[in-house]
């Protein structure tokens, strides 16, 4: 009964277009073979005992490897809780033959047209709920104004300020580590337009007040309070009372 | 050196005199309207004591200034804020500048503060300049506070005034707290949750002190007007009257001073208030309110345009207090999740103890202090001279482990920026701190006392031996020996300069006194006991001068046992019977 | 020597310097050393002249204020190096702050520099009262007392007493009205109950738009909200929201544990928690995919969602409620019922034995 319920209620038919010819397959299967698979096995199978560990990669889809690869955190250097954020060594058609590969182990998300992320002509109103959405659904994990913030036992969802807008639709689609979904089907893709139009408003704009000191909030207000005010203010103190050049 | 510079005579530095002299320009044109108000108000009488009042100068004493100045800026900015500010939570769309937020619904509140960031000229830049002030308000009255505690200043006669300061940092925070909730942001809303949070867990009287509160269940429509009421209303009158009341004191105690030559606890050497005081003082508070013009000008605070309006449903990682709640939300944060289920009833211990109970600590600890020292010391005069921190190590040690605890604490209250910034885990730190906030505090105390008996041993070192001249010799044996030079008078006196309380024995002779009288009267000799035994006795006058005339003989020989002749800096324990 | 503390000395005399305990006698008010300023003509006169520079600037800079309050528009933005800030918001604070600024110090250095810096000495007195003035404030007091007859007819006083207390009564009474009274009843209406109910749609947040299980994957977060808040306004749609926030997640149903009391409350994986912490009301979001731990990012409390929402670390004690949830005849996800137990932050009325505790069926 179970069985069925869940066959009638299964996660939704992937989006996966043309899963790229052959011959971008083909180098995609040799260039997993070299960097990925020692992880994530020969056939994307993966392996969840031993030292070395990596997910299987069936059902990931084209856009998971994009958004991994390009943004470096795949391959890992090493097994660990995070995959932060390094150069990436593969070129745009190496990045893209792998994903290629990868979508043939099993139906996943595709790699968006670069229309569903292109906010240059945003109508106002989108972006103002871009915000909306933004502190509905990021805020609680990557601060206020995507500065990041901290997860359990050591990691962490990392700043969005500078990622291009092809990299926050392929993270909001895919779900990197941690990360939840957000299944175009739910959160459409005029939403997540809006949201990164809104972010991308909101760090091209100066901070109206100043100096940002940090984007953290009170907790780094309070520091500078306490260094530039009052430290300031001490330091004059000190030149206030102290006894001046003598004669002798 | 060793001639006292001609003092001033006793009766009265400052002679009034009705000036016979010629009369100077300033005299020519105040005179008319003196005694215009003068004829109505008698205010020349009070030309007598205070227009020559004389305050002493230490950069230390400025802190209170600071806290001063800063309140006044708070009232100033306050007031221009007042003018375009509403206090209400009625629901509006908002149709202003800031693009972002445009079509959003908000409240009035929300949307009028967003109007004075960017359309009000000037607007950012008072709020800015409110906020920071705010900042530096409290920060300046807990650094007061330090000073005050660590210089021993709330001794008798300042204990009230050490309770009315108590009082006024307690008002502060309060007015901070109301204060940066008012624009109903999301970051602020989300702290106003909290705090509904923590006053519906108190055992008892917890719904009903919620619903008072807020009119009903959170968040309600007449919380925000409540906090207006309060902070624009309420403790600001409070503070006012406290400040006066402070200040008053300040006066007719005369200020404190550091010891020195020529300084006594009979007088108070320093500037009169005309001019030199006025001049400095007047500029400092230009000084205090020109550099928290030029923060609010160059360092943003509280965005609360990117933070968004308060929704119930929102919050942003990284959600702190502003700084001086920090070390209840470390507490919050760290506290382990005790609660109690008895049959339909819950007590949640996990909320009420950091919430209400490290308030009440850390308030409490403040005010009783200085009664709890003058029970140990039993000491009933007036203290008008200033202690150096070492010449009190276990005041100081306190102090600094009290300093520590709250320290910890505040980093726990931001102990997912510690685990982002630095790379660590959060659950780690959180655990650290658990016990850390227990540990550190006495292995500060342990630390601390030891620095101050070191320091004293060095100034004790000063005084028999004298200062170290750098200059070696080496006698015809062959051994080394550094020449001291004697210090002078004025600097011996304030080594000296500073009380003595002795750790007492138990008492023998009970005679006419009760059982609880003398249980009281033990534990308080146990207590100088704890505070006093490790304190260096200062050097009799027969040790000075055997000392000198040692010296005088012109060497500091290392004798053949290896010790050296010269009084060692003992550390003799102090007991009186 | 005796019991006494050997210093305490009665009274309110101020202490001096006793010759015996004090090694070193006080040599007194070291002499007098004049400043530069004192005996150099030129000095002072550069003194002077840095005062009266400070003091000059400072009408240029306050007339620059009123110029660029009138002149500068609120929609530029300077870009210095790290400082990018509103143009018009920093020029106001640089002139205003450093006119105050040049005047503080030129004040300042008025008085360090040029103004007679002899210290003088003031005599202190005791903080306490003469006898004189404490023996007239006795007596006269208790001339006062029995002028009264206070003492003769103490009933009076008595009475008088218990009418000051009983006048307070009114003023404590007329605050009564400060909120409703959180009875049993008024708990049920307002901070135990929701708006949920049978068969209102789950929809997400902002948007207000359903969705099916199909449209939900593994590992997916939704913030929801039930369809019948968009029916509220104002601060009656805030207070709804404060207790009605859900969030939906889809987890694999062979990594998770779902009691067999709550096996019909998801949906092939698809469970509906509220959003709002059991500490002190924080909205959570913080969905950990692979862990299923849900961490608050107000107080670190961490749920793990994978087990009916227990807590596994941090201050908060009870377990996330869960929501049950079902299939309306389109197929979108609604909720069954309003919430077993009362969402949000405890208090001490609230019946706690409900709540889903690990081992529980």
């Amino acid at each position: 009964m179970m069985g069925a319920l869940y066959t009638v209620t299964a996660p939704p038919a992937p989006v996966s277009a043309e899963t790229g010819n052959s011959q971008q397959v083909a180098e995609g299967k040799a260039l997993f073979a070299v960097g990925c698979a020692s992880c994530h096995g020969l056939n994307g199978e993966g392996q969840i005992s031993g030292t070395i560990q990596g997910p299987p990669l069936a059902g990931v889809g084209a856009a998971a490897v994009d958004f991994q690869v390009s943004t470096g955190r795949m391959p890992m250097a090493r097994p660990g809780e995070q995959a932060a954020v390094k150069p990436n060594r593969y070129s745009e058609e190496e990045v893209a033959a792998l994903a290629a590969y990868v979508a043939t182990l099993g139906p996943g998300p595709a790699i968006p047209e670069p229309a569903e992320y292109d906010t240059a002509n945003i109508s106002a109103e989108d972006l103002a709920r871009g915000g909306e959405l933004f502190r509905t659904n990021c805020s609680a994990c990557h601060n206020f104004e995507g500065a990041g913030g901290a997860l359990p036992n050591g990691k962490y969802a990392p700043p969005l300020k500078g990622l291009d807008n092809k990299r926050l639709y392929l993270a909001m689609l895919t779900g990197p580590q941690q990360m939840p979904v957000f299944s175009d089907e739910v959160l459409t893709p005029e939403d997540k337009r809006a949201i990164i139009g809104y972010l991308n408003v909101l760090h091209e704009r100066p901070a109206d007040g100043g100096l940002a000191l940090g984007g953290l909030g009170p907790v780094s207000e309070g520091l500078w309070a306490w260094i530039i005010g009052l430290g300031g203010l001490i330091c004059f103190a000190i030149w206030i009372a102290a006894k001046g050049a003598k004669a002798k | 050196m060793a001639q006292p510079a001609a003092t001033v005579p006793d009766e009265s530095a400052v002679q009034a005199q009705t000036p016979k002299k010629e009369l100077g320009p300033v005299f020519k044109v105040a005179a008319g309207p003196t005694k215009y108000l003068d004829d109505r108000l008698g205010i020349a009488g009070l030309g007598r004591p205070f227009l020559r009042k004389v305050f002493p100068d230490h950069w230390s004493f400025l802190l209170g200034e600071i806290a001063l100045y800063s309140f006044i800026v708070l009232i100033l900015s306050g007031i221009f804020l007042t003018i375009w500010f509403k206090p209400s939570m009625a629901e509006i769309e908002y149709e202003g500048t800031y693009e972002l937020l445009r079509g959003i619904q908000m409240s009035e509140a929300y949307a009028s503060t967003l109007g004075l960031s960017f359309d009000i000229r000037g607007g950012l830049l008072l709020r800015q300049m409110h906020h920071w002030a705010a900042a530096v308000f409290v920060a300046a009255m807990l650094a007061h506070s330090l000073r005050i505690f660590f210089t021993g200043a709330f001794r008798k006669p300042r204990e009230i005034n050490w309770l009315i300061g108590v009082a006024m940092l307690t008002l502060g925070i309060i007015n901070g707290f109301t204060g940066y909730s008012l624009p109903d942001d999301l970051l602020s809303g989300t702290g106003l949750r909290f705090v509904d949070g923590l006053i519906r867990s108190i055992p008892v009287i917890g719904t009903w002190a919620e619903f008072f509160t807020f009119a009903g269940e959170f968040p309600g429509e007449l919380i925000i007007p409540r906090l207006y009421m309060v902070h624009i209303l309420l403790v600001p009158a409070l503070l006012l009257g406290l400040i006066a009341a402070h200040l008053a004191l300040v006066v007719y105690h005369k200020h404190t001073q550091y010891g020195g030559p020529g300084r006594t606890e009979g007088n108070v050497v320093g500037f009169p208030v005309f001019p030199v005081y006025a001049a400095k003082a007047g500029g400092f508070f230009l000084i205090v309110f020109g550099v928290l013009t030029l923060m609010g000008a160059t360092m943003q605070i509280n965005p609360v345009w990117v933070f968004g309006p308060y929704n119930p449903a929102e919050v942003t990682a990284g959600s702190q207090p502003d700084w001086y709640m920090g070390f209840v939300e470390g507490g919050i944060r760290i506290m382990p999740n005790w609660e109690w289920h008895i049959g339909s009833t819950t007590w949640s211990w996990n909320v009420a103890i950091p919430g209400l109970g490290l308030m009440g600590l850390f308030f409490g600890l403040m005010a009783i202090y200085p009664f709890v020292e003058a029970w140990v010391t039993g000491d009933k005069r007036e203290h008008h001279v200033l202690d150096r921190p070492r010449n009190a190590p276990t005041r100081t040690a306190f102090g600094v482990a009290a300093i520590t605890g709250y320290s910890l604490l505040m980093i726990g209250g931001g102990n997912d920026l510690v685990a982002t910034q630095f790379d660590v885990s959060l659950n780690a730190v959180t655990n650290f701190l658990r016990v850390a906030v227990f540990v550190g505090p006495v292995i500060a105390f342990l630390v601390t006392k030891r620095i101050c008996i070191g320091l004293q041993r060095a100034d004790h070192d000063r005084l028999i031996h004298g200062a170290e001249s750098g200059v070696i010799d080496r006698a015809p044996s062959g051994k080394y020996s550094e020449r001291h030079r004697p210090i002078g008078p004025g600097e011996a006196f304030r080594l000296i300069e500073h009380d003595e309380t002795p750790a007492l024995l138990p008492v023998t002779d009970v005679d006419g006194m009760s059982v609880r009288e003398i249980r009281g009267e033990q534990l308080r000799r146990r207590a100088t006991r704890f505070f006093f035994i490790d304190t260096l006795r200062r050097p009799t006058r027969a040790e000075l001068e055997e000392a000198a005339r040692h010296h005088a003989h012109g060497h500091d020989e290392i004798g053949a046992d290896g010790e050296h002749h010269a009084i060692e800096a003992e550390e003799e324990h102090h007991l009186a019977k | 020597m005796s019991d006494d503390t050997s210093q305490g000395r009665p009274g309110t005399e101020v202490a001096t310097v006793d010759e015996e305990r004090y090694p070193v006698p006080d040599p007194g008010l070291e002499p007098h050393i004049p400043r530069l300023t004192d005996v150099d003509e030129r000095a002072a006169n550069r003194a002077t002249r840095q005062v009266a520079t400070f003091f000059g600037l400072v009408p240029l800079l306050s007339i620059g204020f009123v110029v660029v309050y009138f002149a500068v528009p609120g929609n530029v933005w300077v870009d210095f190096g790290p400082l990018r800030a509103n143009t018009r918001n920093l020029l106001l604070g640089l002139t205003f702050g450093l006119a105050l600024l040049f005047l503080g110090i030129g004040a300042v250095q008025w008085g360090r520099k040029l103004m007679d810096d002899e210290e003088k000495i003031d005599y202190r007195h005791s903080a306490a009262s003469s006898d004189d003035d404490k023996n007239y404030m006795l007596t006269e007091l208790d001339k006062v007392v029995d002028e009264s007859k206070l003492t003769r007819r103490k009933i009076i006083g008595r009475t008088l007493l218990a009418a000051l207390a009983t006048i307070l009564l009114p003023m404590i009474a007329g605050l009564a009205d400060l909120g409703p009274w959180p009875t049993k009843k008024k708990r049920a209406e307002t901070i135990e109950r929701t708006i949920w109910a049978p068969g209102i749609r789950v929809v997400q947040d902002v948007t207000f738009e359903p969705f099916k299980p199909e449209d939900i994957e593994v590992g997916q977060l939704i913030n929801a909200e039930p369809a019948n808040l968009q029916d509220l306004h104002g601060s009656e749609y805030q207070t709804e929201k404060a207790k009605a926030a859900v969030i939906v997640v889809r987890m694999d149903p062979n990594t998770i544990t779902i009691p067999p009391s709550r096996q019909d409350w998801q949906i092939g994986g698809i469970l509906c928690y509220s959003k709002i912490c059991t500490h002190v009301g924080c909205p959570i979001s913080l969905w950990e995919q692979q862990t299923h731990h849900l961490l608050c990012p107000c107080h670190q409390s961490t749920f793990d969602l994978g087990n009916s929402g227990v807590v596994v670390f941090g201050p908060a004690k009870r377990a996330l409620p869960q929501l049950p949830i079902a299939l309306d005849a389109e197929g979108y996800i609604i909720a069954q019922r309003d919430f077993t137990v009362p969402v949000g932050p405890s208090y001490f009325e609230r019946d706690s034995r409900n709540d889903y505790e690990v081992g529980d069926n």
